[in-house]
């Protein structure tokens, strides 16, 4: 039982991470139909930026503020200088946000150097406590309720709130928003600059619960949040949830009973569900849910 | 004389390489409902659209309250108060009745408030429905949703594209006393095909036919003028 209950906290822990991560890229695709591969540029970014701010100066709530604030910059920076010329060309979008995360990739690199870095969590973080003949790591449960509270703020937001109401019109139907006289770039960089925030506090977050960070894993972990976007439906909030859930719940699993498959089963999860719901576990009229 | 709040003069548009307008010039006055009327594909939709500011002039002018809104980006001339109800009614499907109207509404005051008591009586129906998604309303329930939505605000002028499109006899009897009503609160430009319709609403028309405003008039001499029906509406 106590590995069983040890496998959900590790599969959770990775899903939440994931859901960061997707999260946003999933908003931004249902908005702004973009494909966005330079996300997984914003999450090493916030990793390396973050975790330079913590070592720095041993404040982890620094590091975090600071991986957020990359975020939003970098997110400016993406939309209005990358992705703007290149709204409604799928083709384009692929190229250059890909390309951009190569160069973001490349430029961790420059700035902080080309070798790993080891990350420990902050001592009020690090170790574990019992509950029955349980052990808890304290990591694990942080990123877990990091990421309830991401998902609950969020929902709120969307499901409750004027902004969020246009931002799930704006989903379905961005020229019918524009006519009830939002302004449609406005509420498109604000999405942009809050996914890429949660992609760069997803980063920050993985560091110490890895142990390591290194440039490439921007890419690894993209690959990752797109898998997710497609099996919670292109555009859906809530999907993408449950989504990075199931691929975290499915590689903690298989980690342990079938090793071998541990790589494959993200890939298996997502054929499996685009052969039976190729819109995906939440089909989406456009969107937001 | 009646002031004219808006002002279309020989305006040109293309959708992609297709030139869609070629001369459109109308008038729509104050307190009035102005109709276009035209066979399918004659540019009526693209008309409004052009105004709304969806579609780019690319020769022209567009007044509206004496003030050019030539190529506005479609939020701000939304602001200026033009509420837009597009020919697929443009429905936030999976956002509730109640959602799509809270979206639509710019200020929420008491004047606001009334506004929408007032148009919840006119269109009981999405009262009852308040919490139904928009998706799973039915083609008249939609364009009840869909008209109210752009009433809902303060809006000077209403573009409503063919409201009667796909609904029963009884419901497009419905949605006409609705407009009639609304007449008394706004200006209207409304795209009809069906001159039933079009005539118990409009004041003034014009007809549209391959891009150009080919005739305008006060509508009770057009519905007596078999000839022009004939000739531009293909009414027998």
């Amino acid at each position: 039982m106590d590995l069983i209950i040890n496998l959900v906290i590790n599969g959770l822990a990775t899903g939440m991470l994931i859901f960061l991560l997707a999260s946003g890229l999933t908003l931004i695709f249902g908005l702004m139909s973009v494909l966005n591969f330079a996300h997984g540029g914003l999450f090493i970014w916030g990793a390396f930026t973050g975790v330079w701010a913590y070592q720095t100066s041993g404040s982890f709530t620094l590091g975090i503020g600071v991986a957020i604030v990359t975020g939003l910059v970098l997110g400016v920076i993406t939309e209005k200088l990358i992705v703007r010329p290149v709204y409604g060309n799928h083709i384009q979008q692929i190229l250059i946000t890909l390309g951009f995360m190569l160069v973001l990739q490349e430029f961790i690199k420059v700035v902080f150097g080309p070798n790993q870095k080891a990350v420990f969590p902050p001592a009020f973080l690090e170790g574990s406590f019992i509950v029955g003949d349980i052990v808890f790591i304290k990591y694990r449960i942080f990123i877990i309720i990091v990421g309830l509270l991401v998902f609950m703020v969020a929902s709120y937001i969307l499901r409750r709130t004027r902004i969020g109401l246009i931002v799930r019109a704006g989903v379905m139907d961005k020229e019918m928003i524009q006519t009830l006289g939002v302004n449609i770039k406005v509420i498109f960089m604000s999405v942009f600059m809050i996914g890429s925030a949660l992609a760069a506090l997803s980063g920050m977050l993985h560091a110490p619960y890895s142990g390591v960070i290194y440039a490439e894993m921007g890419l690894e972990f993209s690959i990752l949040a797109f898998i997710v976007v497609v099996i919670g439906g292109m555009g859906s909030f809530t999907g993408s949830m449950l989504a990075a859930l199931l691929v975290g719940l499915a590689q903690a699993f298989m980690a342990y009973y079938f090793p071998a498959l541990s790589l494959a089963v993200n890939m298996i999860l997502m054929t499996i569900v685009l052969i039976f719901k190729p819109q995906g576990l939440f089909k989406v009229e456009g969107g937001a849910r | 004389m009646m002031s004219s709040l808006l002002s279309v003069k020989n305006v040109e548009a293309f959708i992609q390489q297709y030139h869609i307008l070629h001369d459109i010039s109308l008038e729509v006055q104050s307190g009035e409902v102005t109709v276009l009327l035209g066979r399918n594909g004659a540019g009526k939709t693209t008309t409004l659209r052009t105004i709304m500011g969806l579609n780019k002039v690319s020769k022209g002018d567009i007044t509206y309250n004496g003030e050019q809104i030539i190529n506005e980006q479609p939020y701000r001339i939304a602001n200026k108060g033009i509420g837009y109800v597009p020919e697929d009614q443009g429905i936030f499907g999976e956002l509730t009745v109640g959602e799509n109207m809270r979206v639509a509404v710019k200020k929420e005051d008491e004047r606001t408030t009334k506004r929408m008591e007032w148009i919840l009586d006119l269109f009981p129906d999405l009262k009852k429905y308040w919490k139904k998604q928009g998706g799973q309303l039915s083609g008249g329930q939609k364009q009840m949703l869909a008209i109210a939505r752009a009433f809902v605000n303060e809006n000077d002028l209403l573009l409503i594209d063919e409201p009667s499109k796909g609904l029963a006899p009884i419901i497009v009897e419905k949605v006409t006393e609705s407009i009639q009503q609304m007449k008394e609160h706004a200006t209207i430009l409304l795209v009809e095909q069906n001159f039933q319709m079009a005539s118990n609403t409009g004041d003034h028309f014009y007809i549209i036919d391959d891009g150009q405003t080919v005739l305008n008039g006060k509508m009770n001499e057009l519905q007596e003028n078999q000839e022009l029906k004939r000739k531009y509406l293909g009414i027998l």
